[in-house]
């Protein structure tokens, strides 16, 4: 059982015995009224979203989820394949299960598969990761106070937005809840 | 972990635009109130007793507290004959942030004499619409994504008309469930100022702590709401100045404060004294930070305003 001061981005909810993410959560209050706590939830399962918000006296059901650590081995089609550590058993997950994910998913990297009722529904990787820039335009001196930016390619694939002064080679910490930058890592 | 140095620069260099137009936006709203013949006045932002309200917390400060609004400085001025006046200040209020929210914020508040919550709605207009005018944007404000014009005049709704047209509960409903706050932010909010403000008026007595109730109508007190896009923006009412019916809802509120346990506040007693000669008036407190975020197209409180708490 949780209540309103335990709601966060990432809180897992049992409604109408469905599973349910909280993708986005805010603190709302009109000026002279109540605290609440306003919430995306989407269904684990299909995918489906709404939004509402909470009183700081309502009470929620947990969901009855599990997660086990699996590593990445590889993509084949459009199914991403996870082996299970200490069974070797092996499980797939569709690009759509994988979501955004797939910007971070490096090879062998461990993530948490998360199962409903034994069957895998999503991923959640670690919330930092860190990742070589393999393609960036050279850092022209004197733009750092701009506060402007720059897209640069990372070892995924992936294409996110960095300060001017990022370079080519170097490692940055990404949060994968956001997909957004957040400083560079030495070594 | 701690960003370097360049990353923070890099995060206040990229706010150098919001940062000269929230600058513009006070200079224009100063100069609106002096030309009008407002006077500026600055109360203390730390007080004994803040006004005794159900859901707004005070932070203490020694034995005191720094102000929730400058509200109760404000109407003593007021019941000391000084007829217009205006306050730009930093308020403080303890477990409020969110994307709207701020624990310190900065609030502009003014009063004007022999007022009515009507006149000061058509005033909060004329002041809003002038100053966007002076900084080129009344008629292509942009705010998520939805083009507002400022021209007055602007659309008025009651509480009791919105809950017909927008929710599925009725407003006597959502009071008795207490889920008004609830009801408001869900399914009615969304769509308040979305293509020109709105002034949500005419709110339930018991939601009204300072403000006067309706001339034969009790049930409903003399206040609104502003929202521009979707957000509120400010909030104004008639002044109660009859002392025993403000003492009893202090007294309301200070009871329930006892009940939960919440940090105890003492009776504002000079203001009480003060509004014994407090002529008719109308007041509103307006948060600037959001003001500035329409204007700017900002998303979040966080970008037009240079530090948030977080980088302290």
């Amino acid at each position: 059982m949780y209540t309103a001061s335990d709601l966060r981005k990432g809180l897992r909810l049992k409604i109408d015995n469905e599973p349910y993410v909280i993708t986005e959560f805010n603190f709302v209050k009109p000026g002279k009224g109540q605290a609440l706590y306003r919430c995306k939830l989407k269904n684990m399962v299909t995918g489906s979203q709404f939004e509402r918000s909470f009183r700081s006296v309502d009470t929620f059901e947990s969901a009855d989820l599990r997660e086990k650590k699996m590593q990445y081995l590889y993509k084949e089609g459009d199914k991403y394949c996870f082996m299970d550590n200490e069974n070797f058993e092996q499980i797939y997950l569709t690009e759509s299960q994988i979501g955004d994910a797939k910007n971070f998913l490096i090879d062998n990297i461990e993530a948490e598969i998360l199962l409903f009722e034994d069957r895998p529904i999503g991923i959640s990787l670690p919330n930092f990761v860190d990742l070589v820039v393999t393609e960036a335009d050279p850092w022209a001196k004197g733009d750092t106070v701009s506060g402007a930016t720059k897209p640069v390619k990372v070892q995924t694939g992936y294409t996110i937005q960095v300060p001017t002064f990022v370079g080519e080679g170097e490692k940055i910490r990404i949060d994968t809840r956001t997909g957004e930058y957040l400083t560079r890592v030495k070594g | 972990m701690s960003a370097s140095n360049l990353d923070d620069i890099f995060l206040l260099a990229r706010k150098k635009e919001a940062l000269h137009l929230r600058a513009r936006l006070i200079q224009n709203i100063r100069l609106f109130f002096i030309e009008h013949g407002f006077l500026e006045v600055e109360t203390p932002l730390r007080i004994p007793s803040p006004a005794p309200e159900e859901h707004i917390e005070a932070f203490p400060s020694g034995d005191w507290f720094l102000q929730t609004s400058p509200e109760l400085c404000m109407k003593r001025l007021l019941a000391a004959g000084f007829p217009l006046i205006f306050q730009i200040s930093k308020c403080f209020r303890a477990g409020e942030r969110g994307n709207l929210h701020l624990p310190e914020f900065t609030m502009l508040e003014w009063y004007v004499t022999k007022f009515d919550y009507l006149q000061l709605m058509s005033q909060c207009e004329e002041m809003i619409f002038a100053v966007a005018a002076n900084m080129d944007i009344a008629r292509h404000c942009t705010f998520r994504n939805k083009k507002i014009d400022l021209t007055p005049p602007w659309e008025k709704i009651t509480v009791q008309e919105a809950f017909e047209k927008y929710a599925s509960v009725t407003l006597e409903e959502a009071l008795n469930k207490n889920k008004f706050d609830q009801i408001i932010v869900d399914y009615i909010e969304p769509y308040l100022g979305v293509n020109r403000p709105t002034f949500l008026y005419d709110y339930p007595a018991k939601l009204a702590a300072l403000a006067k109730l309706k001339d034969g109508n009790t049930n409903v007190a003399e206040r609104f709401e502003l929202y521009i896009g979707g957000m509120e923006i400010a909030n104004g009412f008639s002044e109660l100045n009859d002392t025993e019916e403000q003492r009893r809802r202090f007294e309301q509120a200070l009871q329930l404060r006892t009940q939960k346990n919440w940090t105890q506040y003492s009776m504002p007693e000079k203001f009480l004294q003060a509004l014994q000669t407090m002529p008719e008036s109308a007041g509103i407190a307006l948060g600037i930070d959001r003001l500035a975020m329409i204007f700017a197209h900002a998303l979040q409180i966080d970008d037009i305003i240079s530090f948030t708490p977080e980088i302290l």
